[in-house]
Order: C-alpha cells, then structure tokens, then sequence
C-alpha cells in the first residue's frame, strides 16, 4: 500500500510524458494553420518554444525515471485506444524507459538547438514559415517514434518522420535536384518500409500484439501463444519462433528480424538502401544537420535497440547486422574520401558512422550502438551546422561578388578560418571528434565499438581470421578514413590558399547560429563523458564513469541474457569449411545456439566486467563465473589497451595524412589522384552505385511501367475495357432504338399483343 | 331470358370493336372515342357480375371508372385540342416526335 503510494506520487511527471510530443504539434497547428497573419518573428519562436518545452519536459520525466528504482524504470501510458478491433486493441500510448528517454534528450535537445539555428539560416527564405512548421512537424513524429508504445505508433511515427523528411529535403522544390531527391528519399524508403511492415505484420501473427510491454513480456516468460499458422494450437513462443519457414529454410525469427532489419536499412541509410541518404542534401543545411544525420535517421537503430530481444534471438540476423554495418561503415567511408562537395562528404561520413552503430547491434552491444548514436547526434549535427553556417556565407559572399562558383564545393575555398573563426573552432572539435581524437565524445563510443567487434560472439572464420577481428579491422580502417576526410575537409576549406572568387568576403554568422555552434561543441566535448570505457579506468585515468551503460543496462539485459546464455533459437554449422554458411533449424524444443553461445560463456563478451549479462545468472554461479570472469578480464583489458592505442594511432595517422596531402604539399594529393587513376574515379562516381541502380532497378522500372504498365495495360486493357463496353453499348442501342418509333399506334399494337400474351399464359 | 353469359359476350365485342379502333384509326378523336368504347365494355361486364351476384361492389368500381374516365376525357381532349392548334391536325401518324 505504501508502495503503491509512493509509486503513485513518483510517477506524476511521468504520467504527463505523453505531452512531449503534443508541444511541437501545437506549433505545427498553430503555425500552419494561422502562420500567415503571424509575423515571422513570432513563427520562428514559437516552433523554438515548442521544442523548448519538450526538451525541459524530458529532463523532467528523465530525472524522475532516473528517482525511479532500477527494475521499475519504465512507464508506460495509455492514452485513448487507438484501434479496436474484438478482442485485440491497440492503446495510442507512450512508453519511457531508459532508451526512450535517451532518445527523447537527444531528439528534443538537439533538435531545440537546431531550431535555434535555424532562425539564423533560413531568415532570409521566403519559405520561412513552411520551413518552421515542417520542423515542428518532424520534431513531433520522432518523438512519437521514439516514444511509441507498440509497433503500430512507432510505425505511424516512422512514416511520419518519412514524410517530413520528404518535405524537408524538397523545400525548395523549384530546384528540379532537391524535388528529385525528396522522391528518391520517399521511394527507398518504401522498399525499406515494405520489409518492416512484414516484420511487425509476422510479430503481430506470432504475438498477437504489437504492444512492447507484450512483446517483451511473453519472450521473457515463454508464454504459450496461439500463431495462426499451420492450424497450430497453442505453443510457447519460442517453438513458434524457431519454426522453420520454407524461404531457406530459417527459422521464423530470422526472417521477421531480417524484415525488420530492411526496414532499418532503409531509413537507416544502410547498404543496399542507403543511396537515398546523399542526395538529400539537398535540402536546407540544418534538415540535413537534424533529420538527416542527427535524428530520424537513427531511427533505424533506435528500432533494432528496442526489439533487441527478438534480435538477440536470431544470431543469423546479428551477423548480417554487424557484417552490413562493417560494410557500410567502410564502403561509405571510401567514397567519402573523394567527394568535393562538403554536404555529400558529411552524407557518406553518416551513412558511415551508422554503420558503426549497427555493427554494435550485431555484436550484442546494443548500447555502446545506442551511445554512438547519442555521440554521433551531437558531432556531426555540429559538423553539418558549422559547414551550414559555411555555406550561407559563402553564398552571401559569392553571390556579392557576382560569382557563380558552387559554394558547397570546396575546392572553391581554404583559408576560412580567419574570417570565421568561431566556425572553424567548433567544426575543428566536431572533428576531431568523429576521427577518434582521445578525449572527445566519438572517441570513447567509437573505440568501445571497435571494441565489441573485436570481441563479437561469431564462430565464423575467414581465411583463418574469427569474423570478429575481420569486423574489428574494417571498422578501425573506416576510422581511419573517417579522420582523413575530416580533415580534407577543414584543410581544403579553412586552411591553405584562398580558391575565392575575386573580391568575395566571407564572414561570421548571426548569433543565433554561433550560439547553436558552441553548445553543440560543448556537448561533443563532454558527451562521451558519460560512457567512458572500462578499461580507461583501468589504466589509471580516473574520468567520466559508465553512467550511459548501467543507465541502459535494464532495456538490454534480456538480450544480453538471451546471447550470453545461447539462447539463440537457432544453431549454425560451421564445421563444413568454415566459409560455407551452413544453417540448420532446431525445430521445436531443441533450441540450442552452439557456436554463437561459447564466447560469452566465457566471459569475452562481457569485458566491462561482468555487468551486463553474467552479473545477472544465478547466485550459485556467481562465484565461479566472477573468478573466471577476473583472469580472462585480465587478459582482456592488456588487449583492449592494445586495440585501443591501435585506433588512437590510427586516427592520428589519418589526420597527420591529410595534412600532409591537403596542407603541407597540395601537390602530392594530385600526385596521387593522377596515381590512383582508375580508382579514384570509381569512388568520385560513388562506386557507380546510382549508375547501377539505374540500369537494374529504375530504367527497367521505368521501360515495364511505360511500356507494359502504360502503353499496354493500361492504354489497352484498363482504357479498353471501358471504351469498349461504351462502344458495345452504342452498337446495340444503335440496333434496339429503332423500336422506339414514336408513333402511338405501335406502342398500343406491342401492349395488346403483351396482354394477349399474359392471358395466353394463364388459359392455357 | 338475357343471361350473364349474352353480357359477357356483348362486353367482349365492344372491347375487341375497340382495341380494333385504337389499333387501325388515325384521327385521334376516334381513338378515343374507342378507348371510351373500352372502358365501358368493362363497366358492361361489373354491372353484369353485380346483378347477377347480388352484390353492389361492381355497381361503384362503375362509379369510380366513369368519374376517372371523365376527368381523363376532360385531359386528354384539352391536350389532342392543343396539339391541333400547333399542328393543325389530329391525326396521330403525324404526332411521332417522341423517339430516337
């Protein structure tokens, strides 16, 4: 009773979270429907107000769920019932648990920050207003992703970030480039959206809800389930899952986390669906700074972190994860290498770095993904807002001038740094940052990334090398390559010889933006202070402490559990070579995760210690399980410092590279450009992807949709079909009419004769 | 003695004498007048049916068809008197506008 008392009272903030979305909608409402007869002052602030008030709700709601005990910390509300349909019901609700409420801060923080920048940027368009509704517009759908309680909302959520960033990104839809590209956007996504919709659909088949909390709880207890599939009764859930389906042969859960997973590709710019991601920069710098790098295109993340029990159960759906992560991250980084056009340069680092944060999902550590992602949200929004304010004013300064020069190209600048300075300091952080620079924010989630890799519970060998150290090297040569285009970046644009137009002057932004600039690099800097890792404590540099982890520690410990335990629902047989890729189903209750369970019995898996899964076994075993757990930790931690000076190195040397390329000697970089001929060609032409895509996917679209779908179908059958029942209806009647022939007599003649009929009939 | 059946048979006739009207003549008058002719074969045959059933059912259906019967006339000769002023005659092979 005094419990429930003081539960009760605990959760009075909490109880209103459900507001935090609703204050952007406002802005959206008012400033959309009224914004015409309000000035433009009061639109801008009051789409920043909004955000404003989201953001000082979440830390409110945060720090009560922070007040909360570690077990209890997760609050869910129930709105209104948003479908019911017999006995399943779907409740437009929120739920707040520790990663919602990282996604909430992040969202409505960063987001406010953009806001704020965006007064400055954009004040000068004639699309203000459109610009501050569509922002709120997007700010209230992601924090309805973020803060969906079932499936169903996150997907309404999910779209709708999908739209907004169609809007955003065609803002200016007169340019035929940025149209073109808001479409782009929309139609891969839909393919990605496609395999998503699948994925819950199936859940929905197996679960028979959509609701987190159901979800969760019938995985965590194996509750008996009723699928409709096969005419089946009732089953646990995990005989159901593990049911073998006829594509390959997976098992169900595989496939519905693949689906998923496609899903995430797409909205998460991953190989094969991430080419949507660089052409939406052509939207306005600050849409790029929050929804397309910041944000919404977390959300793929975000959405395997939240299943990630389900994920934790298919280690076949984990390895595509971490191997399509690693990939993208690497892939992506090659062709940012190259690029002259900063914005595209930013894109590709983006699509990169979410890579990285998938290739921790895949690995099990869903929240060193989580903390990347939070990291990455506040350097490279810094990043694209520096080279927005970059940008803008090259643009002044260029249009001043009477030049034509693309001022997004950067070989059309250098020497920036002395009239902007503030610019130039903060993108300095944020680059440093994103390379890996010890100290700053993406050093910490990064390395703890690389990390997990190294140590990722795969059996799988390639050419003698675990998977894991093969996903650890790619990622640590991404890193590489991340610090070297970062610092082509700030080389050919502040540094070195002015490429200005003639009389073009450049200068600091307005207030509001600088503002924005120096709050983002404060939370780049002290960011990563919040999930230092372990092993820095345990070489004697005493900073930060592990608060992100442990604070994350209730969402994930179930899947932590499932990949600890092996408790996968499926086994994969690598004894065949090795290469091959052997899955056999265990049908059933013989669910067994051989390979995939032995590491992290041994405690590789956990080197923070143990506080994540095996912490959590039972008590006769803690004992033991922590003495082993010390000697192999020790181990570990030689190592981990070893990989961790491996990746320090290797960002300086990235950095010190692309001095020596972009500043020392300009001449050796086209050295090697000239040197590199064939290559570096391809990965200008992004690796001739769109090129691909267009002749694979889009030209034969496009021939089967205009000569097939159009010219035939449409022109002759749908068009023919009625066409010609109007001419067959024309043919008779042209016959038929001739009855009517308007003289009386005949009319009369036809009657008799009926009745005479009529009673014919009935005499005879 | 007239029994029913001499009735009957009359009715029929002056039916059939007007179907036969209605069918082959042209002025519309004619017409009807044998629509009339129609009319009152029928009224023939319920008078008849109510003598002989003792019964005065048929007698008012009588009433009624003549009461509707003058109204119609009074109808439909004002319409065969206008259309004559529009087209100078009655003849109904010339009223065939109503068609394709």
């Amino acid at each position: 009773m005094v419990n429930e008392l003081q539960e009760a009272a605990q959760n009075t903030i909490t109880q209103w979270a459900w507001l935090i979305p609703l204050f952007p909608l406002a802005g959206v409402l008012i400033n959309g429907f009224f914004g015409k007869k309000l000035s433009k002052t009061t639109v801008g602030l009051l789409a920043c107000f909004t955000v404003l008030c989201s953001f000082l709700l979440s830390i409110a709601c945060v720090a009560q769920l922070a007040g909360m005990p570690v077990d209890a910390r997760r609050v869910i509300v129930d709105v209104f019932p948003w479908i019911a349909a017999g006995t399943t019901k779907i409740m437009f609700g929120i739920m707040l648990d520790p990663l919602s409420s990282v996604m909430i801060l992040v969202v409505s923080g960063v987001g406010f920050i953009i806001h704020v920048y965006s007064l400055g940027y954009i004040e000068n368009d004639p699309g203000y207003k459109r610009f501050f509704t569509y922002l709120n517009l997007f700010t209230f759908s992601m924090l309805v992703l973020v803060l969906a309680n079932s499936l169903a909302l996150l997907f309404v959520g999910w779209e709708l970030v999908g739209l907004c960033s169609y809007l955003l990104i065609g803002f200016w839809y007169h340019k035929d480039s940025a149209a073109d590209a808001g479409k782009k956007a929309f139609i891969v996504n839909r393919v990605g959206d496609f395999g998503f919709l699948l994925g819950m659909l199936a859940i929905f088949w197996i679960f028979g809800s959509l609701n987190f909390k159901d979800i969760f709880h019938t995985l965590e207890i194996n509750a008996a389930v009723t699928p409709w599939f096969m005419g089946a009764g009732t089953m646990p859930v995990k005989t159901a899952l593990s049911a073998a389906t006829p594509i390959l042969g997976l098992p169900l859960v595989t496939i519905i986390t693949l689906a998923l997973f496609l899903g995430a590709t797409g909205k998460s710019a991953q190989i094969p669906l991430y080419v949507w991601l660089p052409d939406a920069m052509e939207g306005p710098t600050p849409v790029s700074a929050l929804i397309h790098a910041a944000t919404m295109v977390t959300a793929g993340v975000y959405m395997v972190a939240r299943l990630s029990m389900l994920f934790a159960l298919s280690s076949t759906t984990m390895m595509v994860v971490a191997i399509v992560g690693a990939a993208t991250a690497i892939f992506a980084a090659t062709i940012g290498l190259v690029q002259n056009d900063i914005k595209r340069v930013l894109a590709y680092s983006t699509v990169s770095q979410l890579g990285y944060m998938f290739l921790a999902c895949g690995v099990g550590a869903f929240s060193v993904g989580v903390f990347h992602l939070m990291t990455h949200a506040f350097f490279k929004a810094l990043l694209f807002l520096c080279y927005g304010a970059v940008i803008h004013s090259c643009e002044h300064a260029f249009h001043d001038a009477g030049s034509h020069a693309d001022p997004q190209d950067m070989r059309n600048m250098g020497g920036l740094w002395k009239y902007m300075k503030i610019t130039w300091f903060t993108f300095l952080i944020g680059s440093m940052a994103i390379a890996g620079v010890p100290g700053l924010s993406g050093f910490f989630s990064k390395d703890e990334i690389l990390w997990k890799a190294f140590n990722a519970p795969f059996s799988l060998t390639i050419g003698g090398f675990p998977l894991g150290s093969i996903l650890w090297a790619v990622g640590a040569l991404a890193a590489v390559m991340t610090a070297f285009y970062m610092f082509r970046l700030i080389f050919m644009t502040f540094h070195g010889k002015e490429r200005l137009p003639q009389n073009a002057h450049p200068h600091e932004s307005p207030p509001a933006m600088t503002i924005a600039l120096i709050v983002l690099a404060f939370a780049a800097t002290v960011g990563g202070y919040v999930g230092v890792p372990h092993v820095i404590k345990d070489m004697g540099i005493n900073v930060g402490n592990e608060s992100f982890y442990k604070w994350l520690e209730p969402v994930f410990e179930p899947a932590q559990t499932i990949i600890a335990e092996g408790g996968a629902l499926e086994a994969i047989d690598f004894s065949n070579g090795g290469e091959e890729v052997g899955v056999q189903n265990t049908l059933a209750a013989g669910i067994t995760g051989l390979n995939f369970a032995k590491h992290g019995q041994e405690g590789i898996i956990t080197p923070e210690a143990g506080n994540v899964a095996v912490a959590h076994r039972e008590s006769e075993n803690e004992a033991a399980a922590t003495h082993s757990e010390k000697q192999s930790a020790h181990e570990n931690v030689a190592l981990e410092k070893k990989l961790m000076n491996i990746s320090i190195v290797l960002a300086l040397l990235g950095i010190f590279v692309a001095f020596i390329m972009y500043n020392r000697n300009p001449q050796i970089h086209h050295d090697i450009r000239e040197g590199l001929g064939v290559i570096h060609t391809v990965l200008l032409n992004k690796y001739y992807v769109d090129e691909i895509y267009y002749y694979t996917i889009v030209l034969p679209g496009r021939v089967f949709s205009e000569f097939f779908l159009w010219k035939f179908f449409d022109v002759c059958i749908i068009d023919g079909i009625v066409n010609g029942v109007a001419l067959l209806v024309r043919g008779v009647s042209a016959v038929v009419r001739r009855i009517q022939t308007g003289v009386v007599m005949n009319y009369a003649l036809v009657i008799v004769i009926g009745i005479l009929a009529i009673l014919a009939y009935y005499i005879f | 003695m007239i029994g029913l059946n001499d009735y009957l048979i009359l009715a029929a006739i002056l039916f059939a004498i007007g179907v036969t009207g209605v069918l082959t003549r042209r002025n519309a008058i004619v017409i009807f007048m044998s629509i009339e002719l129609m009319l009152n074969s029928v009224n023939l045959t319920f008078v008849a049916f109510a003598h002989f059933m003792n019964s005065l059912d048929g007698q008012i259906f009588v009433f009624f068809i003549m009461t509707v019967a003058a109204a119609e006339v009074a109808v439909g000769l004002a319409i065969i008197i206008s259309i004559f002023r529009n087209k100078k005659t009655v003849n109904v092979d010339d009223m065939n506008i109503m068609k394709w």
